[in-house]
């Protein structure tokens, strides 16, 4: 338990960053920090050459024991990256690391303003004030500890769906795997070989299958979906339906593994279903052994790259290549075409497959985005970007390659779990670098198609990561969570509802008192820390903790009463 | 893009910007990663989710002498709160009626999306703005304390 700092006596301490050259070069430090000491309530100041190296650190720690400092205010780089190093400064110098405030001077003024030093020091004054304003209102706050079921939810039975289930079983987790369908396996069912191993489709669908049966662990229910999820990180209470059935499961994490659809290219190169089928269709018919043309052409990027779904699928190219060498390896004197915008054979299995598909005679023709070919009665005008010339070529059969798309029922997961959708309209991780496969929203996880037109070797790796990510809360038992929330002043309550009503994470609750007057409530675990009902209860009876309407409030106050600016030069 | 020199009259705006945590905030962080100036007239605030700005934050930045208000967040969709965006809008648009019945000029205020990714963007926008906020000159309606 780290204490609030000496009673209520406000010392505030101050830290002017030089970051080397990267603020001190473009502003006066100096001046800073003797503005600094002229604050109310600073009662120490000092500047240092790199705040976030030993030494800084140190001499930060050595201040708030020796000075006695009951705040800290950092005036260095941007909280985003260095809050929480800083905290952990006040922290082990016994001093509640909710009771630092961070001012911004290098990426919001030394770096922007770089030339115009009189403007940027101004402006760094004033950033400083505003800083040390909401560090004299700052309270002490303490982590909130959350208690983790150790079991998983993980929606969506496919290639990544079992692989997290296995991956967490193994490691000891029970698992709940739920699947809309009758059975376990997703797109697998449908597709003939898959690359780059050229295994059957049905034997890789059986063998995860049989992975999923070995372990007691796992509860599989097919036929089921989840009907709602209330709760977070370490608690969510989940229902579903199987058939007629309702269950209820608790969990300490979910694990989105829910894939693709495959665009149905309505209205498009005269899209029939016969003559002219998908890539998905005519696995399905090499599956059954069905597929009957003499000779074939395929189009790639068919309602892909284009104004309404800028992104490249990624697995159109490589399926388009695997199926024509089925056909030409089956049937080695069939014409084929691949008509294509760019070949997109990333890695290093699929640009041999190309290699491989050119020595069979297969034949490329690049088409041009603005001049797509023409599909008519088994006749397809092109231009060949390659040859500079219009090509006409007859077919039997054309095969579009379609990209995957974002599930139909996208949006209603997203609202089920409370996780965003991209531009794309594919569910979106938190950080595509910082923190891949996971949601913003703790505890919850993603992998597979479902976030982005992944292959299988992707799915699996992807569902490996999700499983060792989920596994880390659920190991540890417990989790902390940022005090960032909004608590309801009872006193100023009357009672509308309206946290209630705009609060996406069900964290605000009204209840009926004794004497019937109706109060509002928030629970702090569910409270995600937005402060959006703060700013809109009738009554300002809600008070967002770290970034309260007073501490707000003052940094305005201050920033306009005092504000600095360069001496206009005539 | 290149710090423009204005033609400012030697008049120094003083807007406050209201920025979120995890779109605008970091966007203005990348202006600043990518080194792109802007006038040093701006005064940032930051709040984790744009939802959180009471309206009564801007009439009371005017009041006490702003020149300029710009509320900035997420993209729709992308508000780590998922709608808190929204709401901000929606305040907004009430806000913007009362502004306007003040009597104060739409160029000096506005909701903006910048996205984590738009360091462009974020440096882009502030240069507008303040450029025409100096075209107004200094704002004459309120009180200064
Ligand atoms: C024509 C075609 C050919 C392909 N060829 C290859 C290839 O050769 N090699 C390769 O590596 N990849 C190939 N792929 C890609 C491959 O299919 C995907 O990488 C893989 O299927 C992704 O696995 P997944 O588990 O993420 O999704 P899926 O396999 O789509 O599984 C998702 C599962 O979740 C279930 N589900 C969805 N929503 C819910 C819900 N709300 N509740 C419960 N269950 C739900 C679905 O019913 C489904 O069973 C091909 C794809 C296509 C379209
Ligand atoms: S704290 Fe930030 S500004 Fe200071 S030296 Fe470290 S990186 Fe640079
Ligand atoms: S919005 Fe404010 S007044 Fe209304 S119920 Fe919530 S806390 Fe109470
Ligand atoms: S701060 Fe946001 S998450 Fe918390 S109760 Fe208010 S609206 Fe809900
Ligand atoms: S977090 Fe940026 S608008 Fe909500």
């Amino acid at each position: 338990m780290i204490a609030a700092g000496s009673g209520d006596r406000c010392r505030i301490g101050v830290f002017v960053c030089h970051c080397g050259r990267n603020i001190a070069g473009y502003l006066d430090t100096a001046a800073v920090a003797d503005y600094a000491r002229t604050l109310p309530g600073v009662v120490y100041v000092s500047e240092n050459h790199y705040s976030c190296s030993e030494p800084g650190m140190k001499e930060i720690g050595r201040a708030i024991r020796e000075e006695d400092l009951t705040r800290v205010v950092v005036a260095a780089c941007t909280p985003r990256t260095h809050e929480p190093l800083f905290r952990k400064t006040c922290a082990d110098a016994d001093l509640n690391p909710y009771l630092f405030e961070f001012v911004n001077i290098r990426e919001q003024c030394s770096w922007v303003h770089s030339k115009d030093r009189a403007a940027a020091t101004c402006k760094a004054m004033d950033l400083v004030r505003m800083g040390v304003a909401k560090a004299a209102l700052l309270e002490p706050a303490e982590a909130i500890q959350v208690e983790v079921t150790p079991a998983a939810l993980i929606i969506g039975g496919g290639v990544a769906g079992m692989t997290a289930a296995v991956s967490l079983a193994r490691r000891g987790f029970p698992v709940c795997l739920v699947e809309r369908k009758q059975e376990l396996g997703g797109r697998l069912h449908d597709l003939n070989l898959v690359y780059p191993v050229a295994e059957k489709a049905d034997d890789l669908r059986d063998r995860l299958q049989k992975n999923v049966a070995k372990y007691e662990k796992i509860e599989v229910l097919t036929g089921a979906g989840v009907t709602a999820v209330n709760g977070f990180i370490g608690h969510f209470e989940v229902e579903i339906e199987q058939g007629k059935k309702k269950l209820s499961r608790t969990v300490g994490t979910i694990i989105v593994a829910t894939g693709a659809d495959v665009l149905v290219p309505e209205g498009m190169y005269g899209y029939d279903g016969h003559q002219v089928i998908t890539q998905l269709e005519l696995e399905a018919q090499l599956r059954a052994g069905t597929f009957a043309g003499e000779s074939v052409a395929m189009i790639q990027c068919a309602g892909a790259r284009n104004q309404e779904r800028s992104y490249c699928s990624k697995i159109c190219c490589f399926t388009a290549l695997k199926n024509a060498m089925q056909l030409k390896t089956a049937r080695p004197e069939m014409p084929l075409y691949i008509l294509y915008r760019d070949l997109q054979t990333h890695g290093l299995k699929y640009e041999a497959f190309l290699n491989e598909a050119r020595e069979k005679g297969i034949q490329f023709v690049r088409y041009s985005a603005d001049d797509p070919p023409q599909v008519a009665g088994g006749v397809i005008r092109v231009r060949d970007l390659n040859l500079n010339r219009e090509l006409t070529l007859a077919v039997d059969i054309v095969v579009l390659s379609t990209p995957l798309v974002p599930r139909h029922d996208t949006r209603e997961l997203s609202h089920l779990l409370r996780v965003p959708v991209g531009e794309n309209g594919f569910l979106l991780e938190a950080h595509a670098q910082l923190r891949p496969v996971e949601f913003a929203t703790d505890g919850v996880y993603i992998c597979g198609a479902a976030l982005w037109p992944a292959d299988i070797s992707e799915s699996i790796f992807q569902a490996q990561a999700a499983a060792a990510k989920a596994a880390i809360p659920m190991g540890q038992g417990l989790v902390s969570v940022e005090p960032i929330t909004c608590q309801v002043r009872p006193e100023l309550c009357r009672g509308c509802g309206l946290c209630e009503q705009i609060c996406e994470f069900h964290a605000p609750g009204l209840t009926i008192l004794q004497n019937g007057t109706r109060v509002a409530a928030i629970n702090e675990v569910l409270c995600k820390g937005c402060g959006t009902c703060a700013a809109m209860c009738p009554t300002n009876a809600i008070v967002a903790r770290q970034f309260t309407d007073r501490q707000l409030l003052s940094m305005l106050t201050t920033a306009l009463r005092d504000w600095h600016a360069p001496a206009v030069k005539e | 893009m290149a710090p423009k020199k204005k033609d400012s009259n030697g008049f120094h705006p003083r807007i406050v910007v209201f920025a979120c945590n995890w779109c605008s905030y970091a966007g203005a962080d990348l202006a600043g990663v990518s080194r792109l100036q802007y006038p040093a007239d701006i005064r940032v605030i930051r709040t984790m989710c744009s939802g959180r700005v009471n309206p009564a934050f801007i009439l009371k930045a005017f009041k006490m002498g702003a020149d300029g208000v710009l509320w900035t967040g997420c993209h729709f969709g992308d508000c780590h709160y998922m709608f808190g965006n929204y709401r901000a809008e929606e305040n907004y648009q009430r806000l913007a009626k009362i502004l306007d019945l003040l009597g104060i000029e739409k160029e000096r205020y506005g909701l903006e999306w910048i996205s984590a990714a738009e360091g462009q963007r974020w440096s882009r926008i502030i240069n507008e703005f303040v450029e025409n906020v100096q075209k107004l000159g200094p704002k004459k309606l309120g009180v200064k304390s």
